[in-house]
C-alpha cells in the first residue's frame, strides 16, 4: 500500500531523512520507534505532505501512486490521515461542524455526494460511542480547552470519521492517562481491517501492548537501523535507545 | 472651487433652505467658522498621519442630493434583519425613505433627525444633548454640524428595554456623478433602558464601474442615562467608489455598559474616529472591531477612551485582515485622569496580513496619571499559522476553505460579542462571502 524508497528530506540546510525505505503492506502495522530528534514525526509530516520539509531525494507512493506532487488535501482525499501529536485549537468551529466540513470535502473530491444530514448523525454517534465520546463534547470548539487525552480522543474520533487507507498515530500515546490509553487503543484495533494499514510512532512501549504491531522499526538519525517483530519493542524497552546510538557508533 | 470653498457658499443657501432663524442658527455657525480655520485634516496632524483624504476631496461632490430615488422594499429585503421585527430608518443617498422606513413614537421616539430639530416637542432634548458631546474643535464633526440635518433620532425614556432592535440603514445607489452625505445621528436611552441599534452602510450597486465616488461623514451621539444597556453595531459594507468618515461620541453616567462593535468590509477610504466619555463611577465600555478588506482598501480605527472616574472598565478587541495591497491603521488611546482610580483599562489589536503588499500601522497610546489602575495593551501582527492550514489540510479541507476556517476563528472573539443571533448569522455570511467560500454550514 505505502511504498517509501530511499526517502532524503531537510528543513532548511537540515538534512533530516537520510534514505528511509519503508513498505507498508494492506492489513498490516508497523510501529516506528526512536530516540528524540530521529525524525520520526517528521517522516509522518511528509508522508502526509507538509510542505516545510523539502523531499531532496527518493519516492513515496501510495497503491502505486506517485504522491510527492500532491497537496496535504490531495492526500487526505486518497486516504491519508495523520493524527497529530499536537491537535491544533480552532476556537468558533465546533468539532462536529469541522468533521462535517472534512468527510464532505472528502466526498466532493472523491466525486461523492454530501452525506446526508441524518446520516452524518448516525455515524456521529456510532463513533463517538466506540470512543467513549460525551455528546456535549462535540459541540464545543475543535480542541478548544481540551486536556491533552480529549485532543487524541479527537483525533481517534476523526479518524474513525474519516475511515482511512493508512493512518500515521504520531505520538497518540504521549498526554494520556491509562484509560484514555485503553479506550484510544480499543478504538483503533476495532477501525483496523485487512484493507487498511496504520503506522504507529512512539517513544514508549507501551502503546504497543495495546495495539500490537506487526513489525517494528527503529529509526535513528534519519534512517531505520534496526526492524523486526514485536518483540523488538520489548527489547527496546529493556535494553532503552542508548544500545541503538552505541551499536550505531560502535 | 474646492471642495472647501464650496462647501464654505453652500452653507448660506443651505441654512435659507431650511431655516436661518432656528435655535441652531448659532451652532451651525461656530460650527461652519471652526472648520473654515481648521480645514480637512491632513496628513501633518498626528491623528491624521497613516490617512490622506487628498484625492477624495478632489472629486467635485455635490452638497444636496439631486433625484431621489425610488426603491422598493423588495430589492433590499436582503439587508435588513427582519421584515417586521425591527424598527427601521431607512436613508437612500442621505434622503430620508419614509416609505421604507418603520418608525414610532408609541413609548419612544424613533425619527426622524430633521423633524427632531424643527418641532418644538423635541427642543428639550435637542437643547439638552444636540452636539454637546461632539467634540467642537474637531473640523470634520464641525463640518457636519454645520450641515447636520437629516439623520437618525432615537430617544427613550427611562426603565425601557426596547423591544426590538433599532436598524438605521444608509444606502447608496451611487446613481450621482459624486456626492457627499452628512448624517447626524442622535441617540439618548434613559436610566435602565436597554436598546440595540445596527447602523449600517451599504452600497447598492456593488461594483464599482456603474457607481460614482461618494463621501459619508457621519455623527453620532450617544448619551447612556444611569445603568443603560446600549449595544450599538456597525455594519461596513459599501462598495469601492465610497469613503466613509465615522465620528461617534459615546457618553457614559454610572453604571452604565455600552458597547459599539464595528464591522468594516467594505469602501476604498474608512475612517472611525470613536470617543468614549465617562461621567460616573462602575462605568463599562465595550469597543470591538473587525476588519477585512482587500484590493487598495484603507480603514483606519481611531479610538479614546477618556476615564475620568473611579472603578471603570473598557475593554477593546480589533480584529484585521488584510490582503492584497490593503492598509489598516489601529490607533487606541486610553487616557486615565488622576481621579480615575482603580481604572480596568484592555487594548488588543490582532493583525494577519496576508499579502507582502498589505500594511497595518498600530499604535497604542496609554495615557495614565493615576496610580492604581490595570492597563494593558497588545499588539500582534502575524500571518496564518502554518500548522493550523497543515492540520485542516490533513483532514481534507482545501487550502481556500481551511484559510477562511481560520480567519472565522481568528475573529471568533469578537463574533461572539453579537448579542443578536441574526446579526451574528449575518455577519458570518458576510464573512465568508468576503473570504470567498462557501461552508457547508453557517459557519
Amino acid at each position: 500500500m505505502l511504498s517509501i524508497k530511499n526517502l532524503h528530506a531537510s528543513i532548511g540546510d537540515k538534512e533530516i531523512l537520510k534514505g528511509i525505505n519503508l513498505e507498508v503492506k494492506a492489513g498490516e502495522i508497523h510501529a516506528i520507534m526512536g530516540p528524540n530528534g530521529a525524525g520520526k514525526s517528521t517522516l509522518a509530516s511528509i508522508i502526509a505532505g507538509n510542505e516545510n520539509y523539502e523531499v531532496t531525494e527518493g519516492e513515496i507512493s501510495l497503491d502505486g501512486e506517485d504522491l510527492s506532487e500532491l497537496a496535504p488535501e490531495e492526500r487526505a482525499h486518497k486516504g491519508v490521515f495523520l493524527s497529530f501529536q499536537y491537535p491544533v485549537e480552532i476556537p468558533g468551529v465546533s468539532v462536529t461542524n469541522f468533521i462535517r466540513t472534512a468527510i464532505n470535502e472528502t466526498r466532493k473530491a472523491n466525486k461523492l455526494e454530501e452525506m446526508p444530514a441524518n446520516e452524518m448523525l448516525k455515524v456521529i454517534r456510532e463513533k463517538s460511542e466506540l470512543l467513549e465520546i460525551d455528546r456535549k463534547f462535540l459541540s464545543r470548539s475543535l480542541n478548544e480547552g481540551f486536556s491533552g487525552g480529549e485532543k487524541k480522543r479527537n483525533e481517534i474520533f476523526q479518524m474513525a470519521m474519516l475511515e482511512p487507507k493508512l493512518a500515521i498515530l504520531d505520538e497518540t500515546d504521549s498526554g494520556l492517562d491509562i484509560d484514555a490509553l485503553r479506550i484510544v487503543a480499543n478504538g483503533v484495533n476495532k477501525l483496523k481491517s485487512d484493507k487498511n494499514a496504520i503506522i504507529v510512532i512512539t517513544h514508549y512501549q507501551r502503546l504497543l501492548d495495546y495495539i500490537v504491531p506487526d513489525f517494528v522499526h527503529v529509526l535513528y538519525n534519519g534512517k531505520i537501523v534496526k526492524s523486526g517483530d514485536a518483540s523488538l519493542a520489548l527489547e527496546l524497552e529493556e535494553k532503552g535507545y542508548d544500545w541503538i546510538k552505541n551499536e550505531q557508533e560502535a | 472651487m474646492e471642495l472647501k470653498e464650496k462647501l464654505l457658499s453652500s452653507f448660506m443657501a443651505f441654512e435659507e433652505q431650511i431655516d436661518v432663524n432656528s435655535d441652531l442658527h448659532e451652532v451651525r455657525t461656530s460650527a461652519i467658522k471652526n472648520f473654515e480655520n481648521k480645514g480637512f485634516p491632513t496628513k501633518k496632524e498626528e491623528s491624521w498621519k497613516y490617512t490622506s483624504l487628498n484625492s477624495i476631496l478632489k472629486n467635485d461632490f455635490s452638497v444636496f442630493p439631486k433625484n431621489e430615488n425610488i426603491l422598493e422594499f423588495a430589492d433590499l429585503k436582503k439587508y435588513f434583519l427582519h421584515e417586521i421585527d425591527t424598527y427601521k430608518l431607512v436613508f437612500i443617498d442621505g434622503v430620508f425613505s419614509s416609505f421604507l422606513s418603520a418608525t414610532t413614537h408609541d413609548g419612544l421616539d424613533i425619527c426622524l433627525m430633521s423633524s427632531a430639530l424643527n418641532k418644538p416637542k423635541y427642543k428639550m432634548v435637542i437643547d439638552n444633548y444636540f452636539n454637546k458631546i461632539a467634540n467642537l474643535d474637531e473640523s470634520l464633526t464641525s463640518l457636519n454640524t454645520a450641515f447636520a440635518n437629516e439623520g437618525a433620532y432615537i430617544n427613550i425614556p427611562k426603565s425601557k428595554v426596547v423591544d426590538k432592535p433599532i436598524e438605521i440603514m444608509y444606502f447608496s445607489t451611487g446613481s450621482e456623478a459624486a456626492l457627499l452625505v452628512q448624517p447626524r445621528n442622535l441617540i439618548v436611552v434613559g436610566e435602565n433602558s436597554h436598546v440595540q441599534i445596527i447602523e449600517r452602510h451599504q452600497s447598492l450597486n456593488e461594483s464599482r464601474m456603474e457607481s460614482g465616488p461618494g463621501l459619508t461623514n457621519s455623527v453620532t451621539e450617544i448619551f447612556a442615562q444611569k445603568r443603560a444597556i446600549v449595544d450599538y453595531y456597525k455594519i461596513q459594507n459599501d462598495n469601492l467608489e465610497a469613503n466613509l468618515i465615522d465620528n461617534t461620541y459615546v457618553s457614559q453616567k454610572q453604571e452604565t455598559n455600552v458597547s459599539v462593535n464595528t464591522f468594516s468590509f467594505g469602501g476604498n477610504l474608512t475612517r472611525n474616529n470613536l470617543n468614549f466619555y465617562h461621567f460616573g463611577e462602575r462605568i463599562v465600555s465595550n469597543l470591538n472591531g473587525i476588519t477585512i478588506i482587500g484590493d487598495k482598501q484603507h480603514v483606519d480605527h481611531y479610538t479614546l477612551v477618556q476615564h475620568s472616574t473611579p472603578n471603570c472598565e473598557s475593554h477593546q478587541d480589533y480584529k484585521g485582515i488584510f490582503s492584497d495591497r490593503s492598509t489598516g491603521v489601529f490607533n487606541g488611546k486610553i487616557y486615565v485622569e488622576r481621579e480615575a482610580q482603580k481604572t480596568n483599562a484592555f487594548q488588543k489589536s490582532n493583525n494577519i496580513l496576508l499579502s507582502d503588499k498589505a500594511t497595518i500601522n498600530a499604535k497604542p497610546q496609554l495615557e495614565i496619571f493615576a496610580d492604581d489602575v490595570k492597563c494593558s495593551h497588545g499588539c500582534t501582527i502575524g500571518q496564518l499559522d502554518e500548522t493550523a492550514m497543515f492540520y485542516m489540510q490533513q483532514r481534507g479541507i482545501p487550502k481556500k476553505e481551511a484559510k477562511a476556517l481560520l480567519m472565522y476563528a481568528f475573529s471568533n472573539a469578537v463574533i461572539e460579542s453579537i448579542k443578536i443571533p441574526e446579526l451574528k448569522q449575518r455577519i458570518t455570511k458576510i464573512i465568508a462571502t468576503r473570504l470567498g467560500v462557501k461552508m457547508g454550514f453557517d459557519l
